[in-house]
C-alpha cells in the first residue's frame, strides 16, 4: 500500500490540474485523508477506483459533516496615528496600539469517502470534499456513478446536511419525510419543542388546511401557529 | 462457474450505467399494479416499506422506503459521552448487540490508542461468534418461515438461540441488550463456571448445524425456490458496497476478520465460504457453513483462553477525552462490515459520531435482484438479505 504522499503525487501526476491536498489526522490512528478540488473530484474518483495498483473498487463509507462558520478573536498590533500636546504645542505622533479584531471564518459542509480495495485487499483511503459554504453554495459532485454504495449514504448526507450531490441519479430524502424542510445533523438544526405536531404537514394535509383557510378565514395553517 | 476475478470482470463490465438497476418494458396487456409491501408487512422483519411496480405478478420496479424507524442515533450520540453510546449501539442491530459493541469498542480504542488484555481479546472473539452463529441460524430460519415452511425451522433455529441468548445472560446481565464491551477490554469477568457452560453449549452446536442441514440441504421447497433467484454478479456486488455473507455468496473473497485481523483473529484458524451461483441459495448456504467455521474458532478460543484481567487497569472510565483527531474502525459483522466513524476535538463528546449500517448498504441492490422475478420471490430475496430495522434507520 502506497503511503498517503505517494497516492497524491499519483493523482497529481494521472490527473491533470487535479487539486490534492493532504490533511494530517493528528490522533493515534494516524489515518490520513486526501482534500480534494470539488471540480476535479470525479476524475480523481475514477482515476482511484481504476488504477491498477491502487485499484480501490470499494467505496466502504460516506458521510457527512458540518464545520460551521467560526468567530475568531485575534489581538493585531495596529499603526495610530495620536495626537499629543508637547511643550503647549498639538504634535500627531504614531504609536502601535494592540486592538482585539474578530474576524469570522467561513464554515463549510464536508463530505468523507472511505475507500478500500477488494482486490487488493488494503485500505483505508479517506477522501474528502468540501462546499464552499453552508447556505447557498453547497453542491458538490455525486460519486455514485463511480461507486454504486453511495448511492443511499450520499442520500442520507443529502437528506440529514443538506448536501446537493450533481448527478446522484435519484436524490430524495431518505430518512426525513419528504416535506420536512430542515437538515437535522446540522450544528445548528433547533429541533421543534412539540413532537407531537408535525412541523411540516405536507401533501393533502397542507393543501385541506390551506383551503379551508382561505374560504372560511377560520382556522389555522400549519406555518402560522407561531413556529 | 468458477469463483470470478473481480478486478478482470470489472474491467470488462465498465459502461456507462453498468451499474444501474435494469429497465424492463410491460409485457403484458393489462394495466401495471403499484402496491407498497409494507410498512406492516410479516416478512418487511419490521418497519419497511417496498413500493412495487407490478405488471401482473411480474416485478418491473421497486424503490425502497426507509425511515419509519428513524431517530437520529447520530445526534443523540453526539450530544452525550462516548461511554453512554454503548448501550445505544445494542438497538442498532438488536440481534447482534455484542458485535456492534465491539464495533464501537475497537474505533474508540483506536481513536485513543487504547490497548485491551489478552483475556478480553478473547471474550470478545467468543461472544462476537457465539453471536454470529444465532444471527445465521435465526435468518435461515426466517428465510424458510417465507417460503411458506411456517414455523417450524425457526423454532429449531430459536431453541439454539435461546441456548445462546442464556448465556449472554448470565455473563451481561441481559439477554439481547447486553451492554458489555468498555473502551481497553470488557465490563466484567467470565467465570470458569460460565466458561464451562459455554463450552457445553458449543459442543452441542455440530450436531444441530448437522441436523438443520440435512432437514433443508436437498429440501425440495428451498431448492425450487431459491437456486437461480435473486442473483447478485460479483462486480456489482462489490461496486455497490455489498458486504458480508452476501458478498461471499457472490463469490468475492472478502472477510475483514482475514483482512484487517482484528482483535486476535489471526490466531485462529478458518476458511471463508463462498457461493459459485450468487443466488439465495448460496447465501444459505455460505451461511450455514460460516456457522462451522464459528464452532471452530469457538472451539480453539475456549480452550486457549488464558487468565488475567479483563479490562486495561490504565483505561480512562470516567472523564474520558480523546485526544482531537479521527478514527473509522470497522468489523466483520454478522450482517456485513459494522463501521463507526468517529471525529474527537478533545471535548468528552465525539464532534462526529457516525455508524457504517451493512444493512442499509446491502439494500442498494434489491431493486436489482427483485426486478423481473414474481412478487412473491421479493420477499424470498429481501429476506436473504438479512437486514435489522433497527440499524437501516439509526
Amino acid at each position: 500500500m502506497k503511503t498517503i504522499e505517494e497516492i497524491k503525487a499519483a493523482i497529481e501526476a494521472a490527473v491533470p490540474g487535479a487539486k490534492v491536498e493532504v490533511v494530517i489526522n493528528p490522533g493515534p490512528s494516524g489515518q490520513h485523508s486526501l482534500l480534494l478540488g470539488t471540480a476535479t473530484a470525479a476524475a480523481v474518483a475514477v482515476f482511484l477506483r481504476d488504477d491498477p495498483t491502487l485499484a480501490l473498487d470499494f467505496l466502504s463509507n460516506v458521510t457527512g459533516v458540518d464545520w460551521p462558520d467560526k468567530e475568531i478573536t485575534e489581538k493585531v498590533k495596529v499603526p495610530r496615528q495620536v495626537v499629543k500636546t508637547v511643550d503647549g504645542a498639538e504634535q500627531t505622533a504614531e504609536e502601535i496600539v494592540e486592538e482585539a479584531r474578530k474576524r469570522v471564518e467561513p464554515g463549510y459542509l464536508e463530505a468523507v469517502y472511505h475507500l478500500y480495495s477488494m482486490a487488493k485487499k488494503h485500505g483505508p483511503v479517506i477522501v474528502r470534499i468540501r462546499t464552499e459554504n453552508r447556505t447557498d453554495k453547497t453542491k458538490l459532485p455525486s460519486f455514485t456513478p463511480i461507486w454504486r454504495s453511495a448511492e443511499l449514504q450520499e442520500r442520507e448526507v443529502f437528506d440529514l446536511y443538506g448536501i446537493v450531490f450533481e448527478g446522484h441519479p435519484d436524490l430524495r430524502r431518505i430518512l426525513m419525510w419528504d416535506g420536512f424542510k430542515d437538515h437535522p445533523m446540522r450544528r445548528d438544526y433547533v429541533e421543534p419543542d412539540d413532537f407531537e405536531y408535525e412541523p411540516t404537514a405536507h401533501d393533502e394535509v397542507l393543501a385541506r388546511a390551506q383551503a379551508q383557510k382561505a374560504a372560511t378565514g377560520v382556522g389555522i395553517t400549519p406555518q402560522e401557529s407561531g413556529r | 462457474m468458477s469463483a470470478p476475478t473481480t478486478d478482470l470482470s470489472m474491467q470488462l463490465a465498465r459502461q456507462e450505467g453498468w451499474n444501474r438497476p435494469p429497465v424492463i418494458e410491460p409485457g403484458g396487456e393489462g394495466e401495471l399494479l403499484e402496491l407498497a409491501m409494507g410498512p406492516h408487512h410479516p416478512s418487511t422483519h419490521g418497519v419497511f416499506r417496498m413500493d412495487v411496480v407490478l405488471d401482473g405478478e411480474r416485478v418491473i420496479k421497486l424503490k425502497p422506503v426507509f425511515g419509519y424507524l428513524h431517530r437520529n442515533h447520530e445526534k443523540i450520540a453526539e450530544n452525550t459521552s462516548y461511554l453512554a453510546t454503548m448501550p445505544y449501539t445494542d438497538r442498532l442491530d438488536y440481534f447482534c448487540s455484542l458485535t456492534n459493541n465491539w464495533a464501537y469498542a475497537l474505533a474508540v480504542e483506536k481513536l485513543s490508542g487504547q490497548g485491551v488484555p489478552e483475556r478480553a481479546e478473547y471474550l470478545r472473539v467468543i461472544l462476537a461468534e457465539l453471536t454470529r452463529i444465532q444471527n445465521h441460524a435465526s435468518t435461515i430460519g426466517f428465510l424458510l418461515q417465507e417460503m411458506g415452511a411456517s414455523g417450524t425451522p425457526l423454532m429449531y433455529a430459536f431453541r439454539e438461540r435461546e441456548k445462546i441468548l442464556d448465556l449472554f445472560e448470565s455473563l451481561t446481565g441481559s439477554r439481547m441488550m447486553c451492554n458489555y464491551m468498555r473502551f481497553g477490554g470488557c465490563r466484567v469477568d467470565a467465570s470458569p463456571a460460565w466458561l464451562d457452560a459455554a463450552r457445553k453449549v458449543v459442543s452441542g452446536l455440530p450436531e444441530f448445524v448437522d441436523e438443520f442441514e440435512t432437514f433443508l440441504r436437498s429440501n425440495e421447497i428451498l431448492m425450487a425456490r431459491a437456486q437461480g433467484m435473486g442473483v447478485l454478479r460479483p462486480e456489482l456486488a462489490v461496486n455497490a458496497g455489498i458486504t458480508g455473507p452476501m458478498l461471499r455468496a457472490s463469490g468475492v473473497n472478502y472477510d475483514i476478520r482475514k483482512v484487517d485481523h482484528y482483535g486476535i483473529y489471526d490466531r485462529f484458524k478458518f476458511r471463508v465460504p463462498l457461493g459459485d451461483h450468487w443466488d439465495i441459495y448460496d447465501r444459505y448456504m455460505v451461511r450455514m457453513l460460516e456457522m462451522r467455521e464459528s464452532i471452530g474458532i469457538l472451539e480453539q478460543a475456549l480452550k486457549e483462553i488464558p487468565g488475567g484481567p479483563v479490562m486495561d487497569p490504565k483505561a480512562k472510565i470516567r472523564g474520558f477525552r480523546p485526544k482531537p483527531g479521527e478514527v473509522y474502525g470497522r468489523i466483520e459483522g454478522p450482517k456485513g462490515e459494522l463501521g463507526f466513524y468517529l471525529i474527537s476535538d478533545g471535548s468528552p463528546n465525539p464532534y462526529r459520531y457516525r455508524v457504517r449500517p451493512p444493512s442499509l448498504i446491502n439494500l442498494t441492490v434489491l431493486e436489482d435482484m427483485c426486478v423481473g422475478h414474481n412478487v412473491a420471490d421479493v420477499v424470498l430475496i429481501f429476506g436473504s438479505v438479512d437486514i435489522v430495522l433497527g440499524e437501516v434507520d439509526r
